[in-house]
């Protein structure tokens, strides 16, 4: 499978990564390496064969709907870790506009 | 010889017998690393203060009685996993200013029994790689050899208890990422059954494949580990119920009526490096002795890498979108949101994860879900069977844990396949979610060390550290 640049670059737009143009030709290249090894997966005969999504066996692991709080400590850590803040809020970018850095 | 050089059951009687302090050993291990970090590179973060303050609180516990069995011991964690009030970067610049909130359970239990943290190890960014040179913090170079790497993803934890710059470490494993470097560095590296030790706090990676682990230098140690690490937990629904054995007090009850499996399809790959291959087979000679050894075959192994390389990256690509500069970490300079996530991610990944999450978000989009990422699922189901059948008649496999022993730095870094088909034996072990530990098997005459795998069925964890503990 031959990946072109121009398929990196979509695919980079929904992977939201900022490439370079010489990024993106080499990438191509890794990419289509890689995808062409997979192929091999195409003379395996899966006619029946269930998928795996995980390996347990373990089905509808619940616990009761209780919130629990966390504890203050923990809060302000977890804020101190917010890259830009404003007060205990985050602060982010325009979610609809561009704006001025 | 060196109080750093001890392994954990010598550090548990020693510091019960008061014949050294925790703090004694904490100095010894902060005396070689700093002593060997320039060079070896095995720590991203060294916490000298806290862990002499942690070594005075486990003197402290030990004196009123209240030993457990890792209590005041010198331990390193694999920057990848969450360590409360501690650096976590996972080996990526996107969290090089993050401090863990809380602990990942299993380090929670190690630490409460008052283990002393004494740093953060190196790591492939995020557990991405095979070396340990797609850190964004320098590679790690191995101890026997400090032109070859390391190994990885894990390799600063296996260099670090390799080098006895600590007792013993922690280690994360996907496809290979604890057995891996465990060889390429001599020491003992676990990954039990998927399930069997909780991953809250383990950095994610593929959720379905990802398994936190021991890194040590006997398997005596690794069963003690397993015996505190494991179990289920309520803040990881992937774990399973069932009890932990007492892994170190089973040790030698070993069934005499074993019947070991040598698959033939690990013994004859291409470029197998033959001096490895004898090391290994001369271990096996050994096993037949006692055992019953007998030639095993498993066709679906060649499958296991392109398997590996479509689910991980897939549920790597989603795993790895919690990292966008938002919350935490490094966030970029931008002018618009989506600059905030593009270029936070550009700046903050290397290669290795770019690739991983580009093949990932290829094979899950729209029109390649079916063809890629069901299709190798449904091959995996295959893979598992493949292991099943063969342990209707087998206990135990055992084979080589790399092809071939620790390659040089450089060497493998521009290409991309030959480093994924470097773990072309553990990545099948890894899809199946059953147990594989790697053990220290021999040197070659150069003296690079070279790992024996072990592999056992889903849950049977015991049998597997029987063994190596025999061998």
């Amino acid at each position: 499978m031959k990946l072109t640049p121009e398929q990196i670059e979509a695919i980079a737009q929904l992977a939201r990564l900022d490439l370079t143009d010489k990024e993106k030709k080499m990438y191509a290249e890794q990419l289509s390496v890689v995808l062409d090894y997979i192929e091999m997966l195409d003379e395996v005969d899966t006619t029946g064969i269930e998928e795996t999504c995980q390996v347990t066996g373990l089905e509808d692991v619940v616990r009761e709907d209780v919130a629990h709080e966390c504890d203050e400590e923990t809060r302000q850590k977890l804020i101190a870790q917010f890259p830009d803040k404003m007060g205990n809020l985050l602060k982010v970018k325009a979610v609809f506009t561009d704006s001025e850095e | 010889m060196n109080l750093n050089e001890i392994t954990i059951k010598q550090a548990h009687d020693g510091l019960k017998a008061g014949a050294f302090t925790s703090v004694d050993l904490t100095e010894a291990c902060l005396k070689q690393i700093k002593k060997r970090n320039k060079k070896i590179n095995a720590f991203i973060s060294i916490f000298e203060t806290e862990a002499l303050e942690e070594a005075k609180m486990a003197d402290d516990m030990i004196k009123s009685g209240r030993q457990q069995a890792l209590t005041g011991i010198p331990f390193a964690v694999k920057d990848a996993i969450n360590t409360l009030d501690r650096r976590s970067t996972a080996g990526g610049k996107i969290l090089d200013n993050y401090t863990s909130p809380y602990d990942a359970t299993v380090i929670k239990n190690i630490r409460e029994q008052g283990a002393v943290l004494i740093g953060k190890t190196n790591c492939d960014a995020f557990g991405h790689g095979a070396s340990n040179e797609q850190s964004m913090y320098g590679p790690v170079l191995n101890p026997h050899n400090e032109k070859k790497v390391a190994g990885g993803s894990s390799g600063g934890s296996a260099a670090a208890v390799a080098d006895h710059q600590c007792i013993f470490a922690i280690g994360e494993d996907t496809g290979g990422s604890i057995r891996q470097p465990a060889s390429f560095c001599g020491v003992v590296g676990f990954r039990p059954s998927y399930g069997r030790n909780s991953r809250h706090g383990i950095m994610p990676m593929a959720s379905s494949l990802d398994v936190v682990g021991p890194m040590t230098k006997t398997v005596e140690d690794t069963a003690v580990l397993m015996e505190v690490m494991a179990g289920q937990d309520d803040l990881d629904a992937t774990t399973v119920g069932d009890k932990v054995p007492e892994y170190s007090k089973k040790l030698d009850s070993v069934n005499s009526k074993l019947k070991i499996g040598i698959p033939k399809e690990y013994f004859n790959v291409e470029g197998m490096d033959e001096e490895a291959k004898q090391i290994v087979e001369n271990k096996i000679a050994e096993l037949k002795k006692d055992y019953e050894v007998v030639e095993v075959s498993l066709p679906m192994t060649k499958y296991a890498i392109p398997v590996y390389y479509i689910v991980v990256p897939s549920e790597d690509s989603s795993n790895m979108g919690r990292l966008d500069g938002i919350r935490y970490g490094v966030r970029a300079k931008a002018k618009n949101l989506y600059d905030v996530y593009a270029k936070s991610r550009a700046q903050g990944f290397p290669e290795e994860v770019k690739r991983r999450i580009m093949i990932g978000t290829y094979a899950l989009s729209a029109g390649y879900y079916d063809a890629y990422y069901k299709k190798a699922q449904k091959v995996r189901t295959l893979i598992i069977q493949d292991f099943e059948k063969v342990f209707e008649t087998v206990d135990l496999l055992v084979t080589p844990t790399t092809p071939s022993p620790a390659f040089g730095l450089g060497e493998k870094k521009d290409d991309i396949l030959a480093m994924y088909l470097a773990d072309v034996f553990v990545s099948p072990a890894a899809v199946a979610g059953i147990p594989a530990i790697s053990i220290p098997a021999g040197k070659t005459k150069s003296g690079l060390p070279v790992g024996l795998q072990i592999i056992g069925a889903r849950l049977e964890e015991e049998k597997v550290l029987q063994l190596a503990n025999q061998l």
